[in-house]
Order: structure tokens, then sequence, then C-alpha cells
């Protein structure tokens, strides 16, 4: 059983299964955003993570000060999950029977001033976040490490766990796109939301129904891309970066067979049998034509479908394209993953000549 | 209640001690400030350093100028080159794994062979090699403003390494 769990916590199969997962939870979100099925979900989670928490290998990577705020986070973002899964599968039923929405009911709707409701809550808040990390920092001791040297690096080498979903990210892509581009598209599209979405429905209340692809589209990010990603940089990168499983003794000497090969070797060295032309644009012509494909081509074959055409009628041409551009450069992350576990594909523009690599 | 009241002139020398004052603390603070953001110690490896005789070195990585110079010294089909230690991906320290003959980096997995070329994980190119020439007294000279870049063809300069 624990080989099994060590097997298939491999990204190449755990990031498959928890997007089935992601997907089926939203397709099914009536059946989870239940109360019965939370407490299920919580009887069937307790004992598992018993049986976990046995493994002195598992507690170990748990245990270390640096994960700490990611176990928080994990249980946080279980329940931060359930819970407007749960309200709006309230809501949808009522608003399927023609009722109003919770929110709309006359005892929630009343009224309450700031002074004193709100601040003192919020002075409670700050009082209780302050004791809680007085006493995290008595009992945890902060893990300093040797000075900086600029010719030595720890291994593993792990950035903050909040970076770490990116950190994992880069294993996938060039610095530029995984640190400057892809991010900065995270923060201008986060940005951006507001601005994008016209959908006056779900205003002040939670539903699914009314706002499907939008939900749908940031929880995947969310969920997938972001947590998912920094659970595998947290709890399953050991030394060299190499994955090991949850209860896998972390071995320095852990050899993983790898041998990554650019999009133009395959093309001229494999599938043409030649050798690489000198001009270093005619030998990475095909990724740069899949590229342009991918990012023009795209939107323009979305707008054939029946999806396409409902969001460009209901947002407008220009929203549409952005948004679009958004969620396409959202998917290179998933497409790049895969490709790189399918064919240990590297990169589809490979340009270290100029520092470009895609 | 007979409030005292201040003058014209009083009220500016209060004035001008206050700002005085204020612009002082200030400063003082901004200067604290600007002091803290620069390490207190700091440790930057000389860019040119003596690398002993070539006879000195067998065939295979050298790590005795790693730590102290940033650079493997490597001995290889009869050619002695200085290898940086900087990934190519983003800059992190690899480490030479003698039982597996290849450099790993920590950060994000790539691999280089011994001769400095990328085989595994995100590392977009080769690292890089610096210019080696020898002195007068036979010792090794490394100097780490040249580099040389596998991927521009400069590998076969024949600064970048010594025949051995
Ligand atoms: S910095 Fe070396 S693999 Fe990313």
């Amino acid at each position: 059983m624990k080989h099994f769990i060590n097997i298939i916590a491999d990204p190449i199969f755990s990031f498959p299964i928890f997007s089935l997962l992601f997907f089926a939870m939203i397709k099914w979100y009536r059946v989870v955003g239940t109360k019965k099925f939370a407490w299920i979900f919580l009887a069937i989670s307790v004992p598992v993570t018993v049986w976990f928490l046995a493994d002195p290998q598992f507690i170990k990577i748990i245990l270390w000060p640096d994960n700490i705020p990611i176990n928080i986070l994990v249980i946080l973002i279980v329940f931060l999950t359930w819970f407007p899964l749960y309200k709006a599968a309230e809501n949808d039923k009522r608003l399927e029977q023609g009722l109003e929405p919770v929110e709309a009911l006359p005892e929630n709707r009343e009224k309450v001033w700031a002074w004193p409701n709100l601040v003192y809550t919020e002075l409670f808040a700050i009082i209780a976040g302050t004791i809680f990390l007085v006493v995290w920092a008595i009992i945890f001791k902060a893990p300093l490490e040797e000075p900086a040297n600029p010719t030595w690096a720890p291994n593993p080498a792990k950035a903050p766990w909040y970076f770490l979903g990116l950190q994992e990210m880069l294993v996938y892509f060039d610095p530029w796109m995984a640190g400057v581009v892809l991010p900065g598209l995270i923060v201008v599209g986060l940005i951006a939301i507001p601005y994008l979405d016209t959908n006056p429905k779900g205003n002040g209340y939670y539903c699914f129904q009314d706002r499907k692809f939008a939900i749908t589209g940031f929880l995947y990010g969310w969920l997938v891309l972001w947590i998912y990603l920094i659970i595998v940089g947290t709890f399953l990168r050991g030394p060299n970066w190499t994955f090991y499983g949850p209860f896998e003794y972390w071995d320095f000497h852990k050899v993983v067979a790898e041998y990554n090969v650019n999009l133009s070797e395959f093309l001229w060295l494999k599938w043409l049998n030649t050798s690489m032309p000198k001009n270093i644009f005619v030998r990475e012509a095909l990724g740069i034509a899949l590229t342009f494909a991918y990012l023009i081509g795209l939107p323009f074959i979305s707008l054939k479908t029946k999806f396409g055409k409902d969001l460009l009628e209901k947002v407008g041409t220009m929203r549409y394209y952005i948004v679009i551009f958004l969620v396409i450069s959202m998917g290179s992350l998933p497409i790049k993953m895969v490709l790189r576990w399918l064919f240990s594909l590297k990169y589809i523009v490979a340009l270290p000549e100029i520092e470009l690599n895609l | 209640m007979a409030k005292q009241q201040l003058n014209r002139r009083e009220f500016f020398s209060f004035l001008t001690v206050g700002w005085v004052a204020f612009t002082a603390a200030t400063a003082g603070l901004l200067s604290l400030a600007f002091r803290f953001s620069y390490p207190n110690v700091n440790f930057e490896p000389e860019m040119e350093f003596l690398a002993g005789g070539p006879s000195e070195f067998e065939a295979g990585v050298d790590e005795r100028y790693k730590n102290g110079f940033g650079v493997w010294m490597v001995k290889q089909d009869g050619k002695l080159f200085a290898l940086s230690n900087i990934c190519t991906h983003l800059g992190c320290i690899p480490s030479w794994m003698p039982a597996e003959k290849k450099f790993k980096c920590p950060c994000h997995g790539s691999g280089y062979y011994m001769s400095g070329i990328n085989f595994e994980g995100p590392a977009p190119r080769p690292l890089e090699r610096y210019k080696v020439s020898l002195t007068p007294e036979g010792k090794i000279r490394v100097d780490k403003t040249k580099v040389y870049r596998y991927e521009k063809g400069e590998w076969n300069n024949p600064n970048s390494f010594i025949s051995v």
C-alpha cells in the first residue's frame, strides 16, 4: 500500500488524478457541497491521516519547521473550498425553485454598525492572530541556516513555501517564463478579473450555476496549478529536486534517468535524420510556428465553438481576446508538464543564444 | 487663567528647532535603514586566481577551487578547463556527484555531464567555461571575467582550455 502511494504521488500520476478529482468535484458540486459529504469526508480523512502520520519518514517531513504553514494551509484550503460549494449548492437549489438566495432573506439583510460590531471583531482577530504567532514562534524554532555563500547552495534548495509552486513551475520552464512572464500574467490577470467579468449574477450571494466558467477557471488555476504545485514542491521534492514519495527516504543518491530533448532536436535529428541547421531561426521554425498557432490560432478556433460564441457575445471582442489569452497562458503550464512527462520534451522553442526558451 | 502667549520671534525659533530635530531624526532613521540593506559580511570570490600547475590535476573533476572561487577544474580528453559552478537555469550552485559522474542542481534538478553539457532538467544551455592561461612560472591563471559558451561555439577557442 505504501509503495503504491509512493508511486501514484509522482506528479506524472498525481497531476492527472488531482485534475480529474477537481473536475469531478465541480461536476458533482451538489454532492460535495452537503454537510453529509463533509462529515463522511472528515470521518474518512482522520484515520487516513493518522495512518500517514504513523510513518516515520512522513512525519519527519510534515514536522519540518518550514512545512508547518503548508500543513495549516492544506487543511484551511480543504475547508475553504468546501464551504462556498456548500453555500452555492444551497442557493442554486433555492434559485431553481424560484426562491431568492439565502443572503437575500429578510433576516440576513439586517444591517449593523461598523462600530462596534466590525471593529470589535477585528480587534479580537488581531489579538488572536498575534497570540497564535507568538505561540508558534516559541514552539517551532526559526529554521535559520548558515550565512549566504555564493559558491555553495543547500540541497534541496527550497524557496519560501508560498513560492514553491513557482519553483515547481520552473522545472518545466525557462526562468524568464516561469520567473517573470507567467507570474506577471497571474498578477495582471487577477487584477483584471473585475474588469473582465461583466456577469452581474452572483453579486452578494454564493452560486455556481450562473458563473460556471468563471468559478471553474479560477479554481482550476488556484487549486491545481498553484496549491497542488506547492504541495508537490514542499512534501515530494527532496535533494536535487528529485521526486520522493511521501513514505520514501530522502536518499541523496536516488537517480532518476532523465534525458530531456528540445523540439528542434526531435525534428531535425530524429524525424528528418539530418543535422541541425546553422541558422537558429530555421532550426526552431517548427516550435515558433506551433507557438504562434497556439497563441493566435486558438482564439480564432475557439470562436467557432459554441462556448467561444457565447463568451464573445456576453463580454465583447476586446474582453474576449484578453480572457482567451489569459486562459491560454494558464493552459501552457499543464501542457508543458504533460509533454515533459510523455516525451521528455524540454523546450518547444529553444534559443539559448538569445536567452529565449519557451 | 492667564495663558502664556508666544510672540512671533519665539514662535519661529520653536518652529525652527522643531523642524531641525524632525529632519535630523528622519535622516538618521533613513541612513540606518540604508545601512541595513547592505550585508554585514560580503564574500565575493576573486575574479582571477592561480590554480597550481597543470601536472597537479588528475583526470576528472577537481573541487579544490569550487568553494573559494566558484570554479571546477576539469581534466577530460587531454583538455584542462575551468568550469563555472553557476547553473545556467536560474543561477543556483549545482553539486558534483562523483558516483553518478554528473553535476546536479539542487533547485530544479538540472543535470550536467562532466564536460558541462546539460542533459536533464530545465537548464537551457551548458555551464560556462572561463578563460585559462599559463603563467611564465607554469601555473594556471583562471580569468573569470571572460566566459566561453558552448552554444556559441566558443569551446574551441584555444583560450578556453589548456592541452595536457
Ligand atoms: S537553477 Fe539550476 S535547475 Fe534551476
